[in-house]
């Protein structure tokens, strides 16, 4: 995957299990929202197969595409909600798009979305009267509001107090639990990860480490376990070992998305 | 030498590049205009965006050019004891070519630059890829209306800016000249020609409103997703639609004689 002369990521090949949560992490600057920009077919790699519930999407027509979009909902990082609408009306609007809900029925979908995310009163502001951690929750709120079956965070937990993230991640768990949403997380939120994730893809400039938490929290590459210990001022190159390549290397090669 | 020649085909190959990608942007818009559904909500608020919001820019305009038209008119006529010619003087100019022209290159400043910031600024907020996970088509949704407002405003606001300097030369000529005011409407109307000269005002007016149409919305849905793309959009609808109406205005006259 490469954007111009800069190549993002070369022959990344990982899973994410179907009803699963998967959490992205890696470095700044490593590919992880490019990841959920390939799922959504936003952006199309090089070469290379890209399976969404088994049908292929490299390549597709747009008119395609928008049919594979309706299984998936995405939360932006930046929340990408319309700024000339409103919050209810934001969430309403791919309602009032797809489906045939009267008003009412749309009105009580959002109003029941707004209250899931703890935003109950805000649906008359506009995007750009709410604070970052609340834009956040609107935008997790609209990406859930047609119930997809695959839904991508794109960095859920970022900008929110403790409060809100341990709501977020309760919410995010129960879709999980409760609907079987495959969850395609990008984090830099360690703990919340660690708590939710049945699965663990770390991008790493040498590679990409895939597992399950415990499995990663164990992992013989030092690389792996100061990332996720989050030691400050990791210097990658100082650890590592030019004659020996990190096992964790070794973790991957699962085909497409699953 | 060699350089030069290298850099010179390198921006002719952009221009071909830009010209073929503006072309199916084109095809585009015109897919979208003709699939349901037709967003006439969307396309009733950018006629007032476009249109009633640039009211009072082109009718006092089109006042002061008719008054400057009025008085230069006026004073050259006089010389040649032609002054009851002042109304054809004044008709035919703002008619055949400073009504379309002025009106589009003002329309251009106003109501281009503002769409493409508009498109330009959702593409630098992900607004627009917000839309595409949605399974909404932003062209649909979002530049079409544009596109189509900015054509049907075009020979409003033109026939506006004529009457409008229509009145601003009478005022001049008989309210401060002393001209006789049946003397200034008889000359206007024995000059002007409805079929020749109107109608030709507004085909070139609709034109005019194609071409920046077109290029406000691909600039603004092309820009790069940054505050500067945003900018270097704004600028470039600007010059180029203001060009591309200037020498299109001299071609639409050589060879239709409009």
């Amino acid at each position: 995957m490469a954007f111009g002369s800069r190549v993002v990521f070369d022959s990344l090949s990982c899973g994410f299990p179907r009803g699963k949560i998967s959490v992205i992490l890696g470095g700044s600057g490593s590919g992880k929202s490019t990841i959920l920009r390939l799922v959504g077919g936003l952006v199309q790699p090089r070469s290379g197969v890209i399976l969404v519930e088994g049908q292929d999407i490299v390549g597709l027509a747009e008119r395609r595409m928008y049919e594979v979009r309706r299984k998936l909902g995405m939360m932006f990082q930046g929340g990408a909600l319309l700024d000339s609408l409103t919050v209810f009306d934001n969430l309403a609007f791919p309602l009032r798009e797809h489906t045939r809900l009267t008003e009412t029925e749309v009105a009580a979908e959002v109003q029941n979305r707004l209250d899931a995310v703890g935003m109950s009163n805000v649906g008359d502001l506009l995007p750009g009267q709410l604070s970052g951690g609340m834009l956040k929750r609107a935008a997790l709120a609209r990406a859930i509001i047609r119930k997809p079956s695959i839904l991508l965070c794109d960095e859920p937990f970022s900008g929110l107090d403790p409060a809100s993230t341990k709501r977020i991640e309760r919410l995010l768990v129960r879709m999980n639990r409760d609907s079987s949403v495959t969850m395609l997380v990008v984090s830099h939120h360690i703990p919340s990860t660690m708590r939710m994730a049945d699965r663990v893809l770390l991008l790493l400039p040498q590679g990409a480490v895939e597992g399950q938490p415990q499995e990663l929290r164990a992992h013989a590459d030092p690389r792996v376990t100061a990332f996720l210990n989050e030691v400050p001022d990791l210097d990658a190159e100082s650890l590592e070992d030019p004659d020996e390549p990190p096992a964790g290397k070794a973790v991957r090669a699962r085909g497409g998305m699953r | 030498m060699r350089r030069a020649i290298e850099d010179l085909g390198f921006l002719a190959l952009r221009f071909v590049d830009d010209l073929g990608k503006l072309a199916l942007f084109t095809l585009r818009i015109l897919a979208a205009r003709f699939t349901p559904p037709l967003r006439c909500g969307a396309f009733v608020t950018e006629l007032f965006k476009l249109g009633v919001l640039s009211l009072i820019i082109i009718c006092v305009s089109g006042m002061a050019v008719g008054m400057v038209l009025g008085l230069q008119g006026y004073n050259t006529l006089v010389r040649f004891g032609a002054e009851q010619s002042l109304g054809a003087v004044v008709g035919l100019s703002l008619i055949r070519e400073l009504g379309p022209v002025l009106t589009a290159l003002l329309t251009t400043g106003r109501a281009g630059s503002a769409t493409a910031a508009e498109i330009g600024s959702m593409v630098a907020t992900e607004q627009l890829d917000g839309l595409r996970m949605m399974s909404i088509n932003p062209v649909h949704l979002v530049v079409t209306p544009k596109a189509s407002a900015m054509i049907a405003v075009m020979p409003l606001l033109s026939a506006l800016f004529i009457v409008c300097g229509l009145f601003g030369g009478y005022a001049v000529g008989v309210g401060l000249m002393g001209l006789d005011g049946g003397t200034y409407m008889s000359s206007l109307q024995s000059a002007v020609d409805f079929h020749d000269d109107v109608l030709g005002s507004l085909l070139k007016a609709l034109i005019f409103g194609v071409l920046i149409g077109l290029i406000s919305t691909y600039r603004g849905y092309t820009s790069a997703p940054t505050s500067e793309g945003v900018s270097a959009a704004t600028t470039s609808t600007v010059v180029i639609g203001s060009v591309s109406v200037l020498i299109f205005d001299y071609f639409i006259t050589a060879l239709w004689g409009v």
